[in-house]
């Protein structure tokens, strides 16, 4: 578990950026962090692998303060994946990429491999395997970087705008990747601007804004609650937006996806208007 | 005389196996807003990169065909002649911007052009006019908003007078309301100033609408291209662009076997075919 507990940070001589935060994150919990540009969603993330320290309040890991240890202790347990790969990537192909904090940790040469070979293929990165992290393009360093973080299977995921440069087949696939790293019990926290990337997962959504939780809910509450998305600098997913207009349907308040707007649609509309069956699509 | 006009251009990376783009035959005309999508590594960065002459000035490969803006072959021209005609709006504002204030970083491409210091300044106020920033003129860049950074980043462009501008992805780092406000401006530019532009973005749910036309690439080539509601077809999706999220309601409604007519765009044109349907 990730506890937050009255934490306030300021930067030495700065303003005030995280502002009396509480905030408990149970294992294996999906969490979105959203919120303007400068709340303060990246630095509230960065004490979780202990990179900042809180000013005022404690910020506990599995139940240690992150005072107690070292960057590279809490790092064992929590993988931290910046915003910008640029920060993380230093390796001269890909595979040592990958492979360098599992030897760093001590792991046996086979169970590098093995871990290394299932990475790749899972976040399609094999046909890079050779090459330097620095050719590849943004959204792949980006992957890059994720893989070598989930490498020493950290217990908990945060990663910091992981959509940014990715396409929507890449989105898919990272969404795909989720679900999985969450049946393994893994807590995941997200850093994130994507709005209609979060309707499809649908996390928990804690909102920031100017260094203070004004939001906390399922995606379907938080997302469509126009105050809400109004003072922290989002726009509401486009399905919501249709929802709105269409009110005289009483259309269920949870729909912010077209999956499930489709479902309702049908109901709807099957009564009304006539079906061509086996048209293909 | 159209802005962009490429004809059978391909390029091939120093040291790759394949092209990276092939055989590219594009049209834009003056004043066109042309979205350019496609999945990573499609070629679409590459194409960007022959606009402002970093192809083949500063990444060394095999170049093929032509290319013209606004009538002028880019063959033998610098990056810097070309920098005049071609404005480029990167996606992160930070790496754009480096003086002690938002008027200098404006006016710094200018100063570097040799353009007259009374002319430079009528061209910095304008385009700082023309982005919304007039009031942040001597701020720093780095006590500006993600937003506000990139309205910098756009002015300096504006600045230099181009006749086309490409933004690549210029809005992934900011929030979605700043976002909307980046695409608005970008868009006002485009229809006030006859701005020839070329949007590379993923997110199409944001700017489909300002658009009059989406160039879809994929493996290298231009599989796709027609105004929004044409292109988002299923071949789009098959390819694997993010439609916009009401574009891709249509598509389910239509699979499950619903007669919904063209693929809307926005929000308001889905809200008016499901109520047709309905007959409400």
């Amino acid at each position: 578990m990730i506890s937050v507990e009255n934490v306030s940070f300021h930067y030495p001589g700065g303003a005030q950026v995280l502002d009396e935060v509480n905030l408990q994150i149970k294992d294996g919990e999906f969490v979105a962090i959203m919120g303007e540009n400068g709340a303060g969603k990246t630095t509230l993330v960065k004490m979780f692998n202990g990179l900042l320290k809180p000013t005022e309040g404690k910020i506990s890991v599995d139940d240690v303060d992150t005072r107690e240890k070292s960057v590279a202790q809490l790092s064992r347990d929590v993988g931290l994946i910046f915003q910008n790969p640029d920060h993380q990537l230093f390796a001269e192909t890909v595979t040592e990429e990958l492979s360098f904090s599992l030897r760093n940790f001590g792991f046996k040469e086979d169970v590098v491999q093995r871990r290394v070979t299932s990475l790749m293929n899972t976040l399609d990165l094999d046909r890079y395997s050779n090459s330097s992290p620095f050719v590849l393009s943004g959204g792949e360093r980006k992957r890059v970087a994720l893989a070598a973080i989930l490498a020493w299977d950290p217990k908990h995921v945060i990663m910091d705008e992981p959509t940014i440069g990715q396409d929507y087949l890449q989105k898919d696939r990272l969404r795909n990747f989720i679900v999985q790293l969450l049946s393994q019990r893994k807590t995941i926290v997200i850093v994130t601007h994507d709005v209609e990337f979060v309707a499809e997962c649908k996390p928990r959504i804690v909102l920031l804004s100017h260094g203070r939780i004004i939001g906390d809910g399922t995606s379907a509450k938080v997302l469509t609650d126009p105050a809400l998305v109004e003072k922290a600098s989002l726009v509401m997913p486009q399905i919501s937006s249709l929802m709105g207009t269409l009110q005289d349907l009483t259309p269920p308040s949870d729909i912010i996806d077209a999956y499930s707007a489709r479902e309702f649609l049908s109901t709807k509309l099957k009564h009304v208007v006539g079906r061509k069956t086996s048209q293909g699509s | 005389m159209a802005a962009i006009a490429a004809r059978k251009l391909s390029f091939t990376y120093a040291g790759a196996d394949k092209p990276s783009m092939e055989n590219i035959d594009l049209t834009v005309e003056k004043g066109e807003f042309a979205i350019l999508t496609g999945p990573s590594g499609c070629g679409k960065t590459t194409f960007c990169r022959c606009l402002n002459g970093l192809i083949p000035n500063f990444y060394s490969g095999n170049l093929e065909g032509d290319l013209e803006i606004d009538g002028i072959s880019v063959k033998g021209k610098s990056t810097a002649e070309l920098a005049t005609r071609v404005g480029f709006v990167f996606q992160n504002p930070e790496n754009q911007l480096f003086s002690l204030s938002v008027e200098r970083d404006v006016g710094f491409g200018l100063e570097n052009l040799g353009i007259p210091r009374e002319e430079a300044l009528e061209r910095v106020q304008w385009a700082m006019e023309a982005t919304g920033i007039t009031s942040l003129r001597n701020k720093a860049p780095y006590e500006l908003s993600g937003g506000q950074q990139q309205r910098a980043a756009i002015a300096g462009v504006l600045a230099m007078r181009p006749s086309i501008v490409v933004l690549d992805e210029p809005t992934s780092f900011l929030d979605p309301k700043s976002a909307e406000e980046i695409i608005r401006v970008i868009a006002k530019l485009n229809r006030e100033l006859n701005l020839t532009t070329v949007l590379v973005e993923h997110r199409l749910d944001l700017v489909s609408r300002y658009a009059n036309r989406v160039i879809v690439m994929d493996k290298g080539r231009v599989a796709l291209d027609g105004p929004p509601s044409e292109v988002y077809g299923d071949e789009a999706r098959l390819i694997g662009i993010g439609l916009p999220r009401v574009t891709m309601l249509f598509h389910l409604l239509r699979g499950d076997g619903f007669p919904v007519g063209t693929n809307p765009i926005t929000v308001d044109q889905a809200s008016e075919e499901i109520r047709r349907l309905l007959n409400k």
